[in-house]
């Protein structure tokens, strides 16, 4: 293998060339870690808002988003009287806007909702939640840039607040949102007696099948899923998979072409000079090598070049304030082996043509080109 | 010197362009170990096609060939030919122009895997014996014609060949270093003992070869010794 030493050589006589090969691979390995691991961290918010505290999500049958399902009240009151059931907390998902905030999720919830619990109080009272006539609760994020302080009126959508109370939690989505009892929620976004999902608490997870059995028997309208079934199914959620990993291959293949180019160019301005590597004892296989060895070079400087814009962009956009915190990423291991697999891929195959084109230079007769 | 017999070659037939191009038409010729031999003939008449066959480059239509063992006509074969027994001289160099000296010397040994530390020591020998160590770290695009031809001549010895074959070296240089670069060879020859086989259209170097071999019609004219050599 002491031949791949020329692969380092060659790589050094063409830097431009090289780098242009190395920046396709990078570009493409950039953008497909930013763009998967804030999918990946938006699902992850988005399911951990619905999985707060709870074992199952009661929702309409055939919705295709949440915003769209309606569970009746009284339906929530039949589930929270069967006797498997600890708890059946309602939640109301709206979109209002406020200033020059053109889309600030809204939850309507009921005071005994575990997230306010759990949520860090920075004004107000939790016992207060729903207890104070035009109310509304604030993220602390959402307060931060609708620049609200408690006992301020402000203005959603039509209506006017008073805000009273501002939280903290964890979740970006829940941070950046704004908060309403859920009567006022079901009254402002004129759902009145709907919320969009119950999510259900069981005493005895065990018999998890037998509750959904019962509750899809009794209402032919509605769908019970386990959290994690739910996050394996709901349609919104594979299409921001699909469409992340769609454009981040669409980016490594702009970045396979880049290194496609890079080889042919390489391969076609030395078919002389291949010629006389084959005089000095060169095998076909060797000249194959020595091309696939350069495009498994490019493709490893470029995933180190990748790895480190992504990162730095993931970073700066977790820490932009025009995000409010929407941006959390989530780089997951099985991932990250799959941009690393992609790349080396992607580079390997932008290379096998030329490579085989290289590999079947005949010495006597590219010679004789001048 | 070596007597023991490096090529031996009967009715070699090439032709290009599916038959059309007839070039090489039963030639048939035998060198031996140490012996400078010339292949003297005018431009076109089949002196290249003929060593591309002998150094395992090119494949023969037909005819019988078998080189330091080896039979030319089987890839396996060319590929050991070309990385343990025969080095190849052109023309123009066919030196890689932005490569130094050194790293174009180490291509040969490059490929056949040989350790690192030998091939440093093997060309800082043969640099000494052609009179290029002091060109070593310096690229080719950046040295003389003449020391580029030196270059190519070491690179050719790199794997310690039994054989060399040299097509036409000295016909991009001018009269002078054309002639010291003859003279290496020549040299070369006698203190190694390496076979040289050397293409070329000028009578004066013929004629200082130990046999003359007249290349016309595709074929050999005469296998006689030139004038003044026997
Ligand atoms: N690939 C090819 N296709 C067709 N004809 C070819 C090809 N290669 C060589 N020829 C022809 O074969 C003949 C012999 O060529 P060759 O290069 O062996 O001659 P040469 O004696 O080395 O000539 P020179 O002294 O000019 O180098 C020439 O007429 C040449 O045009
Ligand atoms: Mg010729």
């Amino acid at each position: 293998m002491r031949f791949l030493a020329l692969v380092f050589v060659n790589l050094r006589r063409h830097k431009l060339r090289a780098l242009i090969g190395v920046a396709g691979i990078g570009f493409g390995v950039a953008a497909m870690l930013t763009i998967l691991s804030i999918v990946n961290g938006a699902i992850g918010m988005f399911e951990r808002i619905l999985a707060v505290d709870s074992h199952y999500l009661v929702f309409e049958k055939n919705v295709s988003d949440l915003f769209f399902s309606s569970v009746p009240d009284d339906k929530t009151a039949a589930l929270r009287g069967m006797a498997n059931v600890a708890s059946a907390e309602p939640l109301l998902f709206g979109l209002v806007t406020s200033g020059d905030r053109p889309i600030i999720t809204c939850f309507g919830l009921e005071p005994t909702n575990p997230r306010l619990a759990n949520a860090k109080w920075l004004a107000g009272r939790r016992e207060e939640f729903g207890r104070t006539p035009g109310g509304i609760w604030l993220g602390a994020r959402a307060a931060e840039f609708l620049e609200a302080k408690a006992g301020q009126k402000i203005a959603i959508g039509k209506g006017e607040f008073t805000v009273a109370g501002i939280f903290a939690t964890e979740n970006g989505f829940e941070d950046g949102g704004v908060f309403l009892p859920l009567k006022d929620a079901q009254t402002f976004f004129s759902r009145e007696g709907v919320a969009s999902v119950v999510a259900i608490k069981l005493r005895d997870q065990t018999r998890g099948a037998e509750f959904k059995r019962v509750v899809e028997a009794a209402n032919p309208g509605l769908m019970a899923l386990e959290n994690r079934e739910f996050n394996q199914s709901y349609t919104q959620f594979k299409i921001l998979h699909f469409t992340a990993w769609a454009v981040g291959l669409c980016a490594f293949l702009l970045g396979g072409l880049g290194v496609a180019n890079t080889m042919l160019l390489s391969v076609f301005s030395r078919i002389r000079e291949i010629a006389v590597l084959r005089v000095c004892g060169f095998s076909p296989g060797q000249v194959a090598g020595l091309i696939l060895g350069e495009a498994v070079v490019i493709a490893l400087a470029g995933l180190t070049l990748g790895l480190g814009l992504g990162y730095g962009a993931l970073f700066a956009l977790e820490h932009m304030p025009q995000f409010n915190g929407y941006i959390q990423a989530v780089v997951k291991p099985g991932m990250l082996a799959g941009i690393v697999a992609t790349a080396i891929i992607t580079a390997v195959a932008g290379s096998l043509w030329p490579a085989r084109f290289a590999s079947k230079i005949q010495p006597a007769e590219a010679l004789r080109y001048e | 010197m070596s007597e023991e017999v490096l090529i031996t070659a009967r009715d070699l037939r090439k032709t290009y362009d599916a038959g059309r191009v007839r070039v090489l038409d039963g030639v048939s010729l035998e060198v031996r170990g140490g012996e400078m031999v010339a292949l003297w003939g005018a431009s076109g008449s089949g002196k290249s096609t003929l060593l591309h066959l002998l150094g395992g480059l090119d494949v023969p239509d037909g005819g019988e060939i078998t080189v330091c063992g080896l039979d030319p006509r089987r890839e396996a074969h060319r590929l050991t030919l070309r990385r343990h027994h025969v080095g190849f001289v052109f023309q123009l160099h066919n030196l890689i122009p932005d490569l130094t000296v050194a790293e174009n010397l180490r291509v040969p040994a490059l490929a056949r895997g040989a350790p690192a530390a030998a091939t440093r020591t093997r060309i800082g020998e043969l640099a000494e014996a052609v009179g290029i160590a002091h060109r070593l770290n310096h690229r080719i695009q950046d040295i003389s014609g003449g020391e580029r031809q030196r270059t190519a001549i070491c690179r050719a010895l790199m794997n310690s060949p039994q054989l060399l074959l040299a097509d036409e070296p000295t016909g991009s240089l001018d009269e002078e270093t054309g002639d010291t670069v003859f003279s290496l060879l020549r040299h070369l020859v006698q203190t190694r003992g390496i076979a040289v086989v050397l293409a070329t259209h000028e009578r004066r170097f013929a004629e200082q070869c130990d046999r003359v071999l007249r290349v016309r019609s595709g074929r050999i004219e005469s296998g006689r010794p030139a004038v003044g050599s026997g």
